[in-house]
């Protein structure tokens, strides 16, 4: 039984650990004490049994970060982070200590329910555990049976990979594992020093997806962190590394929709992207932290440093992201347009209700010679939410025939939100040719009318008029996912209109 | 019991009143015209009835098979069988009209307590139907009413309103724009669909729409109100003589 002897494995691991790596004064503590130090960055790295040359590295980065300062130029207002009030480390467990269904959130449950996802299932993703003496043999047996399932399909999986040649695994393992890989590529895109954010995620960061395809391999599945998200608590400083090899290609999907409902208030995540000659990267996210209540308070601040660097000749990184959550999202998914005719993609949806405030957008950096960009952002923002667009085009002096093409559409539900565009462009060299255009549009009265007529309800029409908004970005995402994301966005947008 | 009673109805508009007391019954079987000068409050009249927002109802009653119609939600009214084939269809891009068909018959269908139309019945009965329209399958594939010819969006119209099978139609100018051909084609759908449980109200210019789609009353309405009613004669009337005898009457 693979899963129980893979359980069995962890514990045995995790026990060999503190055995001999243990801080004495923290070998009992599942959690690090709050702050952030030198010492907790030791315990990190000690915790996850990392190589001297990683510690050096994260020692480095956060050396490095006493001396910088949080950003200010986003379109985003919140109150001061205070760095020494959050823990950097905990050790995986299940999210939440919930007992019953009765304790969940109704708002969460509702949500589950709208997506479809059966309340059994529910309670499995909630890491609730049956109350010892509430034998409720049905409830145990099907969450057993999920979760066999889930361990069944992973270890498919990396069978299947394993005969490609690909690897995917924890970026910790990666560390252990495949030291050569992660020294070369680690940080050769976000470098520790980057910004704030990326900054400190290279300094405590606690694990993330790492993965490799081989020269000329074409990955064989879709990857997705959604198995390993259900297994673990990946935390809120994610760290994940892709390299595509020359002539490889591969499709990799982050995050998935509601069970992704965490509750760490600050995350930092970052990824780095590296194609070589003729590879090709497709990254898609779709996002759905909690965006707080209705009042605003609560939820993520998600400031995220997503890069890609188009290293080799002719390779292609393609950025799709849904953004629907966190109270407050910065991010700028990039590439670095640095081999001859190379291309970058950015696909954007984002969606702000409530109080949320959005402010993302992309750089792409032309270096190379005939390289080429795409730029387009659907920004739909409701109830009293800020919603910004921010994007860089730049052109470099040998960045000969560079082309950049640039589509911002923005739609406004109601009249308490905003949405912005701020692009800035840069060309120097002389024959680059780029191309802006940007809309902004109220949702129509008359559309939505048209749409109740038939049948539909407000919520609905909504739905349905903003899932045609978007129909170009939703096409860029693998089937699968659109449909979710397509549920996720009429979800997302309730309450927005009366 | 009548299926529309619309009684002594009063609308405002931004403070304007568009409608002076309108009285109208139509009952089950029935198809009704109504004729009138531009402005006269024919499409007001119809918005009324479908739930349209922005319009203040200030004195009357429009009942429903004996039930208040002004109570209830738009959609609600739709899932009761009110449909209103508008004057100007809306584009909605980036939604194909194959989608938006199913999405409206199923809420529809939910909202009354029906289960779903299975993927292969609901092919199976827009082939038909947009078949016998004309429609070809490759506009249904297209964004709703984007990019149609103003014909082609008027058919589109006829084409929902023999898919829902509403128990009221109404039809506000949908012979404008039209040609000679496409208009047959349109008018033979809504023949097509007239029966004894169903009734229609035709709102027109033209005396030519009513050539085909025979009414069994003909109104007049000018200023607000309906002034004089008839039968199909009443149509030939004004097609020679013109409304200027009405508006003193209003
Ligand atoms: N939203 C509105 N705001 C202000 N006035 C309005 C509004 N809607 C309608 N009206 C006015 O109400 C009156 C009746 O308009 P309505 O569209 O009902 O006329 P109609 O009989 O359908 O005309 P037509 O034959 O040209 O279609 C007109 O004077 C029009 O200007
Ligand atoms: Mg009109």
């Amino acid at each position: 039984m693979p899963a129980v002897q893979e359980t069995v494995e962890r514990v045995k691991r995790i026990d060999v650990d503190q055995y001999r790596y243990g801080f004495e004064t923290l070998i009992d503590s599942e959690k690090a004490p709050k702050g952030l130090s030198e010492e907790i960055v030791k315990f990190i790295s000690q915790k996850k049994n990392e190589p001297a040359w990683m510690l050096q590295w994260r020692l480095e980065a956060y050396r490095r970060w006493l001396t910088m300062t949080e950003p200010t130029w986003a379109r985003v207002n919140y109150p001061k982070i205070d760095f020494q009030d959050i823990h950097y480390y905990a050790a995986p467990k299940p999210k939440k200590t919930v007992t019953s269904l009765d304790e969940i959130d109704p708002e969460i449950l509702k949500t589950y329910e709208k997506l479809g996802i059966p309340l059994r299932e529910v309670a499995m993703l909630e890491g609730i555990e049956p109350k010892v003496g509430e034998d409720d043999p049905a409830r145990r047996k099907i969450a057993v049976d999920a979760v066999f399932d889930s361990v069944s399909v992973a270890t498919t999986f990396k069978a299947e990979l394993k005969k490609a040649g690909v690897i995917f695994m924890p970026i910790s393992e990666a560390i252990r594992e495949h030291p050569e890989l992660v020294q070369k590529y680690l940080g050769s895109v976000v470098p520790t020093s980057d910004n704030f954010y990326a900054t400190l995620n290279s300094a405590v960061f606690s694990d993330g997806s790492f993965v490799y395809v081989p020269p000329g391999v074409r990955c064989p599945m879709e990857l997705s962190t959604y198995f390993r998200i259900n297994e673990r608590n990946t935390g809120q400083f994610e760290r994940t590394l892709i390299i595509a090899d020359k002539g490889s290609y591969v499709s990799y999907l982050e995050g998935c929709t509601a069970p992704q409902r965490d509750e760490n208030q600050l995350h930092a995540a970052v990824v780095e992207l590296v194609a070589l000659d003729d590879a090709e990267i497709k990254y898609s996210t779709v996002q759905n932290w909690y965006p707080g209540n209705s009042e605003g308070k609560g939820g993520i601040y998600n400031f995220v440093t997503k890069r890609g660097d188009c290293r080799g000749a002719n390779s292609k990184i393609s950025w799709t992201q849904v953004e629907t959550g966190s109270a407050i999202t910065w991010k700028y998914p990039s590439c670095i347009l640095r081999g001859d005719n190379s291309r970058g993609e950015f696909y954007s949806i984002a969606i702000s209700n409530g109080f949320q405030q959005v402010d993302s957008g992309t750089k792409m950096i032309h270096l190379g010679k005939n390289t080429s960009s795409r730029i387009i952002s659907k920004g739909i923002a409701a109830g009293k939410s800020q919603n910004t667009y921010r994007g860089l085009v730049t052109a470099h002096r040998k960045a000969t025939g560079a082309r950049n093409f640039t589509a911002c559409d923005s739609l406004l539900i109601g009249d308490k939100c905003g949405a912005h565009t701020v692009p800035y462009i840069e060309a120097k060299n002389s024959s680059a040719t780029f191309e802006h255009e940007a809309t902004t549009s109220k949702i129509s009265e008359d559309v939505l009318f048209y749409c109740i007529q038939r049948g539909l309800s407000q919520e609905e029409a909504v739905g349905l008029v903003v899932n045609g908004f978007v129909k170009d970005v939703l096409q860029q995402l693998p089937m699968e996912f659109a449909v979710e994301a397509q549920k996720l966005i009429s979800i997302s947008l309730e309450g927005s209109v009366g | 019991m009548a299926l529309l009673e619309v009684k002594d109805l009063k609308v405002r508009v931004e403070e304007r009143e568009i409608l002076h007391g309108l009285t109208l019954t139509v009952n089950e079987g029935e198809v009704h015209a109504i004729m009138g000068p531009n402005g006269s409050g024919k499409s007001t009249l119809s918005h009324v009835i479908a739930g349209k927002p922005g319009y203040e109802v200030t004195d009357g009653q429009i009942l429903f098979r004996g039930e208040d119609l002004l109570e209830m939600d738009p959609d609600e009214r739709a899932a009761k069988g009110v449909f209103l084939a508008f004057q100007y269809p809306v584009e909605i891009p980036g939604v194909a009209t194959m989608n938006f068909l199913r999405t409206a018959l199923n809420a529809q269908r939910k909202a009354r307590g029906e289960g779903e139309y299975s993927t292969p019945d609901f092919l199976k009965k827009v082939r038909e139907v947009s078949k016998s329209l004309n429609i070809p399958q490759d506009m249904l594939k297209r964004g709703v009413n984007v990019g149609f010819s103003g014909g082609e969006k008027k058919r589109n119209e006829v084409l929902q309103m023999a898919l829902f099978e509403p128990s009221l139609c109404i039809l506000d100018e949908m012979d404008s724009g039209l040609d000679i051909d496409a208009l047959r084609i349109a008018a033979d759908g809504v023949n097509a669909l007239r029966s004894p449980g169903r009734a229609m109200i035709v709102i027109t210019h033209y005396q030519r729409l009513l050539n085909y789609i025979v009414p069994d009353f003909v109104h007049v309405m000018s200023k607000g109100r309906v002034v004089k009613s008839g039968d199909k004669e009443l149509a030939l009337e004004l097609e020679a003589s013109g409304y200027a005898q009405f508006e003193d009457a209003a």
